[in-house]
C-alpha cells in the first residue's frame, strides 16, 4: 500500500462575513427578521476528510466557489484551517508550514507573475526563496524550460509572454524545486490544444514519478483522463469521492448497453419482448439501450434471444456514461457564483 | 521525496532570515526600478531639485542680508534641508502602495506565500524595498543640497542638525511605508488604498509644517521630542502591520467596500448585544418598541453588560487611574517651577456671587447643572473621537491635563498656607466623587477603542473589533459615564460652591 501524502481530518475553514459579500452565504443582519441567527461567518470548507497517495492524482471537482481553492490554499499552508487537520508529506500544515511549503508545489488560480521580469530571473527568485542552489535552478529551470517549450524564452520579460506561456511558466515555478507533491489550480486553463497535451503528459509524468497530485479543475474530461479519484465537492464538503468508474456505476446506475439492428423494428420484434430478461431504458428505429449489472450473463442470451427471433443484431456496445453527467447529478446543476 | 528528504534538504538549505529578506527586497527594488514612473521623479527630486533649492537658499539669503534680516535666512538654510530630504521619501509611500497592494491586485502574491517563507520575512523583505531606495535618493539630495551650499555660501550644517534630518528623513521614511502596510491591509485595489492613504499624507504635511515651525522657531531641541514622537508612531505602526500583515488577512479579504448600511447594522448589534457574544449569539430577533422587552434588555444593560465591560477591561481601567495619580502628582511639582503671586487665592474671600461670575468667562461652561454637564459629555465625547485617530493618546492626554491642573492649584493652595486637603474635600471631592469615576472609565474606554486598531478582538477583523469597542464605549457612556456625569454637574452647580463658601468664605 502507498504511503498516504495528503491526508486531512475535517478540514473546515470559515471566513468572517465582513471580508465576503452576502453571495457567499453570509447573512446580512438585516435579513435576520424572525429571530434567525446572526451568521457572521460563512464556512467554505467544511469538515473535509481524505487522503491521496504517493503516485496518486486526485481531482477536485465542483462549482465555483464550493472550497477547491480554499481547500488547496490550507494543504499549501497558506490559509490555516479553523477547525481539523491536514498533513502534506508527513507534515502538520500548522506546525510544521514551513516543511510544508518546501513539500508542495503550488499552481495557482491565476499564473500571478513578476511582468517586469525575465523568465530566468523568475525561476531563480523562486528557487532561491525555495532554498535550491544556485546551479540546481539553473539545471532544473532549463530542463523544465526545455520541456514546456519556453527555452528559447527564457530571456524575454514576462509582459511579452502569451496567456499560455504564462501559465506554462507557473507551472514550471511550481515544479521547479521538484516538490513530492503538486497542488494544481486549473492547470490547463487558457492553454491551446497542444500545450495542454504537454501539461497532462508532464502531469501523467509526474504521476510516475511517484509524486502526489491534486488538481482543482471544470474541465471534465481532463479529469477524467488524468485523474485516478474525483472528489466533488460542493458548499464546501466532499459529496462524492471515487475512482471515475465506481462514481460512475454508483450515480449513474449499472452499466447502459446499446442493441443495434441491422433493419427496423417491425411487428414481428417489439423490446418489450425482452422484458424479461432486461429492463429497457429507451428504443428507436433499429436500436435499443438496456441496463443490466450481469453482461456476462445476460448479453449472450439476450443474442440468442434476438437471433432465435429471426433479428440479426449489428452490434451490442457500451454506452460511454459521461462524468457530466456524474457531475451534473451530484451537485444538482448548481454552478456559478 | 519523502518526508524525511524534504526535512534533510530544509535542514541543509538552512538560510538566515535576512537572506532571505534580502532575496525578496532585491526583487522588488529591481523591479521598482524598472519602473519610470517611479524612477524619474525620484531621480529630478535627487539631483535637480536640490539644485533648485541650492539657488533658492542663495537667492533667499542675498535677499534678507540685504534688510538686515540675516536669521531668517539662516533658518530657511536647514529647513530647506529638511524639504530636499523629505520629497524624494515621499514615494516611500507609492511605492510601499504598490509593493503590498498591487501585488495583491494583480494576484501575484499567492504564489509568494506559498513559498516556505514567513510573514515577517515577506513583510521586512518588502519594507525594506519600499523605503530603501527613496531613502538613498533622499540621502543623495541632502548631499547635493549641501555641497552645493558649502560651494556657493561656505554652509556647513551642525552635527546635530544634520543627525536630526537624516534621523527624523529615515523615521519619516519608515513610519509612511509601515502606514502604508496598515492601509494596504485594508484594501483589496490600489486605488482604494491611494484613497486610504491621505490618513497618512495629510498627517505627514501637517507634521512637516510643525517642523518648519519648530524650525524657524529655532527650537531646536524640539526636533528631538518630534523625532521621539514618530518614532513611538513607527513602533505603533510597524507592530500593526506585522499583526494585520499577514496570510489569513492577505487573501481572505475579498471586499473592501465601505458599507455604511451594514457599518450601522453591525454598531447597532454590538451595542445592543452582550458584550460577550462576538458576532455568533443569537441576533436581535424581532425590533418592536416593547416597553416590556425594552425594560428587560435595561436591566440586562446594568446586570450583565456594564458589570461585565468593567470587569474586563481592569487594565486599560488601571493605567488610567495610574496615569491620574501621575498627573497629579506632575502637577505639584510643577508648583515651585511656576508660584503664582501671594494675592492669586484669597479663599477666604470667595462668595457665592464669585461662583456665579465664572459663567461670564467666555471659555468656561456656565455654573448651571445643564451647562456643566453638557461641556462634559462633550469634551468626554471628543476625547473618544480623538481616540481612534490618535490610537488611544489623545484621551488620555486630556484627563492627564486635567488632572494636572488640580495637581498644580491643589500645590499652589499649599504653598500659600491653606491645607491642600481641605481645598480638594471642598472643590473637588463633593463632585469628583462623581465626575472623576465617570472621566476615568470613559477615558479607559476611549483608550480601548483607540487600542482596538492595533490589536483587534480575537475572531474579527479590524473594523468590527472598531464598531465593536465603539459600541462598547456608547453603552458605558450613556448607561453609566452620561448619569455619573449629571449627578456630578448637578453637585459642582449646587453643593460644592456652598461647601467651598462654608469651608473658605467669609
Amino acid at each position: 500500500m502507498a504511503e498516504v501524502t495528503v491526508r486531512t481530518e475535517k478540514l473546515t475553514k470559515r471566513f468572517p462575513c465582513s471580508t465576503a459579500g452576502p453571495e457567499r452565504g453570509c447573512i446580512p443582519l438585516d435579513a435576520e427578521k424572525g429571530g434567525g441567527q446572526a451568521v457572521a461567518w460563512f464556512t467554505a470548507v467544511d469538515r473535509v476528510s481524505l487522503g491521496v497517495r504517493a503516485g496518486e492524482i486526485l481531482a477536485l471537482l465542483g462549482p465555483n466557489g464550493a472550497g477547491k481553492t480554499t481547500t488547496v490554499r490550507m494543504l499549501a499552508s497558506i490559509l490555516k484551517p479553523s477547525a481539523g487537520r491536514a498533513w502534506v508529506a508527513g507534515f502538520d500544515t500548522v506546525q510544521e508550514a514551513r516543511q510544508v511549503r518546501h513539500s508542495v508545489g503550488l499552481l495557482t488560480e491565476f499564473p500571478g507573475l513578476y511582468l517586469r521580469m525575465r523568465a530566468e530571473d523568475y525561476l531563480t527568485f523562486f528557487g532561491q526563496l525555495q532554498g535550491l542552489s544556485e546551479a540546481e535552478i539553473q539545471r532544473r529551470s532549463n530542463a523544465l524550460l526545455e520541456r514546456f517549450g519556453l527555452l528559447q524564452a527564457r530571456h524575454q520579460r514576462l509582459a511579452e509572454y502569451s496567456k499560455g506561456m504564462r501559465q506554462k511558466l507557473a507551472l514550471i515555478r511550481a515544479m521547479l524545486h521538484d516538490p513530492p507533491v503538486l497542488l494544481l489550480d486549473e492547470p490547463t486553463s487558457a492553454l491551446d490544444p497542444h500545450s495542454a497535451k504537454q501539461v497532462r503528459d508532464a502531469i501523467l509524468d509526474l504521476r510516475r514519478g511517484r509524486r502526489t497530485v491534486l488538481i482543482c479543475t471544470h474541465n471534465l474530461s481532463e479529469a477524467e483522463l488524468l485523474a485516478d479519484r474525483i472528489a466533488i465537492i460542493r458548499r464546501g464538503r466532499i459529496v462524492a469521492l471515487d475512482t471515475p468508474a465506481n462514481m460512475k456505476a454508483r450515480l449513474l446506475g449499472p452499466p447502459l448497453l446499446e442493441v443495434r439492428l441491422a433493419r427496423t423494428i417491425d411487428g414481428r420484434f417489439q423490446p418489450s419482448d425482452l422484458e424479461d430478461l432486461v429492463e429497457i431504458e429507451s428504443a428507436g428505429d433499429s436500436w435499443f439501450r438496456y441496463h443490466t449489472t450481469s453482461p456476462e450473463t445476460i448479453n449472450p442470451a439476450l443474442l440468442a434471444r434476438l437471433t432465435g427471433m429471426g433479428i440479426q443484431v449489428l452490434t451490442l456496445s457500451q454506452v460511454p456514461q459521461s462524468l457530466e453527467a456524474v457531475y451534473l447529478r451530484t451537485v444538482g446543476g448548481e454552478d456559478g457564483e | 521525496m519523502t518526508a524525511d528528504t524534504a526535512r534533510r534538504r530544509d535542514a541543509s538549505g538552512e538560510r538566515s532570515t535576512w537572506r532571505i529578506i534580502w532575496i525578496i527586497a532585491r526583487r522588488e527594488v529591481r523591479d521598482t526600478i524598472r519602473d519610470w514612473r517611479i524612477v524619474m521623479p525620484i531621480v529630478i527630486l535627487t539631483l535637480i531639485f536640490p539644485w533648485l533649492m541650492t539657488w533658492t537658499a542663495n537667492l533667499a539669503l542675498d535677499f534678507v542680508q540685504k534688510r538686515n534680516a540675516t536669521l531668517i535666512g539662516e533658518r530657511m538654510i536647514p529647513f530647506l534641508l529638511l524639504i530636499v530630504g523629505f520629497f524624494p521619501i515621499s514615494f516611500s509611500l507609492v511605492i510601499a502602495l504598490e509593493t503590498f497592494v498591487g501585488e495583491k491586485e494583480r494576484r501575484s502574491i499567492e504564489p509568494l506565500l506559498s513559498m516556505p517563507i514567513t510573514d515577517l520575512e515577506l513583510y521586512l523583505g518588502k519594507m525594506l524595498s519600499a523605503t530603501a531606495p527613496p531613502l538613498l535618493g533622499s540621502l543623495l539630495g541632502i548631499t547635493v543640497y549641501l555641497i552645493g551650499l558649502h560651494r556657493s555660501v561656505g554652509y556647513l550644517p551642525s552635527a546635530e542638525l544634520l543627525a536630526q534630518i537624516l534621523v527624523l528623513t529615515i523615521v519619516e521614511a519608515l513610519v509612511m511605508v509601515s502606514g502604508a502596510v496598515v492601509v494596504s491591509s485594508q484594501t483589496t485595489s490600489v486605488r482604494a488604498a491611494n484613497l486610504l492613504a491621505s490618513f497618512i499624507i495629510v498627517p505627514m504635511a501637517l507634521l512637516i509644517q510643525a517642523e518648519s515651525v519648530v524650525m524657524f522657531w529655532g527650537n531646536i531641541a524640539g526636533l528631538w521630542l518630534i523625532a521621539l514622537g514618530l518614532l513611538v508612531v513607527m513602533v505603533i505602526l510597524i507592530r500593526m502591520g506585522v499583526r494585520t500583515f499577514n496570510r489569513e488577512e492577505i487573501l481572505g479579504r475579498e471586499i473592501d467596500e465601505l458599507n455604511l448600511r451594514r457599518t450601522g447594522q453591525l454598531l447597532v448589534y454590538f451595542f445592543t448585544h452582550p458584550p460577550a457574544s462576538g458576532l455568533q449569539r443569537p441576533a436581535l430577533g424581532r425590533r418592536t418598541w416593547d416597553p416590556r422587552r425594552l425594560l428587560a434588555w435595561l436591566g440586562r444593560v446594568y446586570r450583565f453588560d456594564l458589570p461585565y465591560l468593567l470587569r474586563h477591561n481592569g487594565l486599560a481601567l488601571g493605567a488610567v487611574a495610574l496615569t491620574i495619580g501621575a498627573a497629579f502628582v506632575l502637577g505639584w511639582l510643577m508648583v515651585p517651577r511656576f508660584p503664582l503671586p501671594a494675592d492669586a487665592f484669597k479663599l477666604q474671600d470667595l462668595t457665592r456671587e464669585d461662583f456665579q461670575a465664572l459663567g461670564e468667562i467666555t471659555f468656561l461652561p456656565s455654573l448651571t447643572t445643564g451647562g456643566i454637564f453638557v461641556h462634559n459629555v462633550r469634551t468626554l465625547l471628543l476625547a473618544g473621537l480623538s481616540s481612534i485617530v490618535s490610537l488611544g493618546v489623545l484621551p488620555v492626554l486630556m484627563l492627564m491635563a486635567a488632572i494636572t491642573l488640580v495637581g498644580f492649584f491643589s500645590g499652589q493652595v499649599a504653598l500659600l498656607g491653606y491645607s491642600p486637603l481641605l481645598f480638594l474635600s471642598a472643590f473637588v471631592l463633593p463632585h469628583g466623587l462623581f465626575e472623576i469615576p465617570a472621566a476615568l472609565i470613559a477615558t479607559a474606554f476611549a483608550l480601548r477603542l483607540g487600542a482596538s486598531l492595533t490589536a483587534p478582538r480575537e475572531g474579527l477583523t479590524v473594523g468590527e473589533s472598531v464598531l465593536s469597542a465603539t459600541a462598547d464605549f456608547a453603552k458605558i457612556f450613556v448607561f453609566l459615564v452620561a448619569p455619573l456625569l449629571l449627578v456630578a454637574a448637578f453637585v459642582e452647580a449646587t453643593i460644592t460652591p456652598q461647601i467651598v463658601v462654608r469651608a473658605f468664605g467669609g
